[in-house]
């Protein structure tokens, strides 16, 4: 590596001046990698898919960057976008919180969901947005994703779920955790009618999300490093009064655990739908 | 008074207060009958002002209590031939949960429920009725079997939570319970859950999806306990009482949310009060409940059970 041309030694002391913080980074200029901290132009992050070009760490993706990723021309015919948010519980702070985020995010909720083409093969896609309310599921997104499932169950199409989640919506209390039973009762069904359902799990996916409808994809498949599970890592660490290894429920850690079927690097992950779709297609007089 | 709460002291005081009096009186042989009437009298009035105004966090208190009747103080009174199973078949056998056949007036059904423990020692077997992916996974079995041998399933709910380890985690504990809530959407049986103590979150609903969802009294559920969302949302754990407030926790919101059918009623001063009356209250109301669903075909059941949660949500759409 270059580094290794030049001597660490400093000539001569640093001494910090307190205007430091204007050294950093220009807003949207350069990236740097929450992982390594490698910095590189946002250009080139953008170019090779958000993935880090020195640690390969996959930058997360809004629900809209990853649509542009996986369909068809980026096109997707999106279902009940305006559907939004009540405050069924009047819980303090609620409401603003909502305004806030959908003015941070530039959407409307959580959940992206609609129908498409991957590869030219139909199917019924929702996205998860982390950028929203950092993903969490309420009403809407369990809402959206039912409609989504009904949807593909009835067209005979298959249903590609992409999940990134804090956990469930405390703000809507009780009715976040019966999206839980609502979505998992849709994918039942789905599943009983012949319907296949990929659930792609990207970086983080925690609580609810995980404990119904993303770990129950007839294939599920991670992003490299996103880390997946029920209860946070410092939740359990306060639990067990132990340090948890670096990879604790990782991707790769799911996967020799046996959790979950693949891990597929995100300039891999379209190709790799395409192949399964094929797989599953069905064919106009075939039998099955 | 058995194991009281601290917004009961006035009671206790009072009732003392009355005792008190009464030995004194026939210690020395006074007549003291119109002033112990009269304290009687303000000793119903208090008792009522005490229980009717009693706040949800009062109630999760009432829901933890130490002394609350458990699964299997309810089994020992509102079923016979109770025998229990063991063992999910996959890893090991989990006690945060307990499970078996039983008879409800004479009926074969299956019962599952969490199981806390009694004491300190008990409550370490118990894992303090907090389920490892086992626990989930021997209820499923028992379910499962229950559908095959066309059993009615009585689910009783009242836990923490599932358990948040490490352990727990590397065996998959939110596959164990998102398979929960997709085989139990399609049990071709009558499923009856009551919620008798802490409905926590995820490891609660793992045995809570039912044709009818009943909750006693004094019994919350919530999608994280109060306690966890104060010190996320205002990041300070103590004030749960205001965050068991804000989430609406209780059986009579659960009601107007339409998250459950009934609430079952609970003897003054909680369940652990009488929990052979307590029982009785129970076995009553699912008897009722089962009677309805057993006119039902599977599939009926199956609908039935899928449109109850399929409706559950708030939502909106923008004008603009």
């Amino acid at each position: 590596m270059l580094k290794d041309w030049f001597p660490n030694k400093r000539k001569y002391a640093t001494i910090p001046s307190p205007n430091s913080k204007q050294r950093d980074i220009p807003e949207g200029i350069m990236n740097k990698c929450p992982k390594c901290g490698h910095i590189q132009l946002s250009k080139e992050v953008e170019k090779n898919l958000k993935v880090c070009s020195s640690c390969g760490y996959h930058l997360k993706l809004s629900a809209r960057e990853r649509i542009e990723l996986l369909m068809d021309e980026g096109r997707l015919f999106e279902f009940e976008a305006d559907m939004i948010s009540e405050d069924p519980l009047n819980f303090p702070g609620y409401q603003a919180k909502i305004e806030q985020q959908q003015a941070k995010s530039g959407l409307l909720e959580g959940v992206i969901t609609g129908e498409g083409t991957i590869g030219g093969y139909p199917a019924v896609v929702a996205v998860m947005s982390f950028d929203f309310f950092t993903g969490s599921m309420g009403s809407v997104v369990g809402e959206k994703i039912t409609r989504a499932i009904e949807l593909a169950t009835q067209k005979k199409y298959p249903i590609i779920i992409v999940s990134t989640s804090g956990g469930a919506r405390m703000q809507e209390s009780i009715l976040s955790l019966m999206q839980m039973a609502k979505t998992s009762a849709a994918l039942e069904r789905h599943s009983a009618q012949g319907g296949l359902y990929i659930s792609v799990l990207t970086d983080p996916t925690y609580g609810g999300v995980p404990a119904s409808f993303a770990m129950l994809g007839d294939i599920i498949i991670a992003e490299p490093g996103a880390r997946v599970g029920f209860a946070g890592p410092v939740v359990i660490e306060q639990t067990i009064r132990q340090k948890l290894p670096n990879d604790f429920q990782t991707a790769e850690f799911n996967l020799s655990h046996g959790q979950i079927d693949k891990v597929v690097h995100r300039k891999d992950l379209k190709p790799t739908l395409v192949q399964l779709l094929d797989m599953h297609a069905v064919k106009e007089g075939a039998n099955r | 008074m058995k194991g009281e709460m601290p917004f009961e002291r006035p009671l206790v005081e009072l009732r003392q207060k009355i005792d008190e009096l009464k030995t004194f009186s026939q210690e020395r042989d006074i007549d003291f009958t119109d002033e112990i009437a009269r304290l009687e009298e303000r000793y119903k009035k208090l008792e009522e002002e005490v229980y009717s105004g009693i706040t949800p966090a009062q109630r999760m208190q009432l829901a933890r209590h130490a002394q609350r009747p458990t699964t299997l103080d309810y089994i020992q009174h509102i079923f016979t031939d109770f025998i229990e199973f063991h063992g999910d078949r996959l890893f090991g056998d989990d006690l945060a949960v307990v499970g078996g056949i039983a008879k409800l007036n004479g009926v074969p059904v299956t019962v599952v429920g969490h199981q806390k423990g009694k004491d300190t020692k008990d409550n370490i077997v118990r894992n303090f009725g907090m389920p490892h992916p086992e626990g989930f996974r021997k209820a499923l079995r028992l379910m499962k079997q229950a559908d095959k041998f066309r059993r009615p399933v009585i689910a009783f709910v009242d836990t923490p939570g599932a358990y948040p380890g490490s352990a727990a985690e590397e065996r998959g504990q939110s596959e164990a319970i998102a398979r929960n809530l997709f085989e139990m959407s399609n049990l071709g049986v009558p499923v009856i859950c009551i919620v008798i103590g802490e409905g926590g979150s995820g490891g609660a609903l793992a045995l809570g999806v039912g044709n009818r969802v009943l909750m006693l009294e004094n019994a919350i559920y919530s999608v994280i306990s109060p306690n966890g969302a104060a010190s996320i949302l205002w990041k300070d754990a103590s004030k749960a009482d205001q965050a068991a407030e804000a989430m609406r926790i209780t059986a009579k919101d659960m009601l107007d949310f339409e998250v459950i059918e009934e609430v079952i009623p609970e003897p003054k001063g909680g369940a652990h009060r009488d929990v052979e009356g307590q029982a009785r209250f129970i076995k009553e109301a699912v008897w009722r409940h089962l009677e309805e669903l057993r006119q039902m075909t599977p599939d009926q059941l199956r609908e039935d059970r899928y449109y109850k949660f399929r409706k559950i949500g708030k939502f909106t759409y923008i004008t603009r």
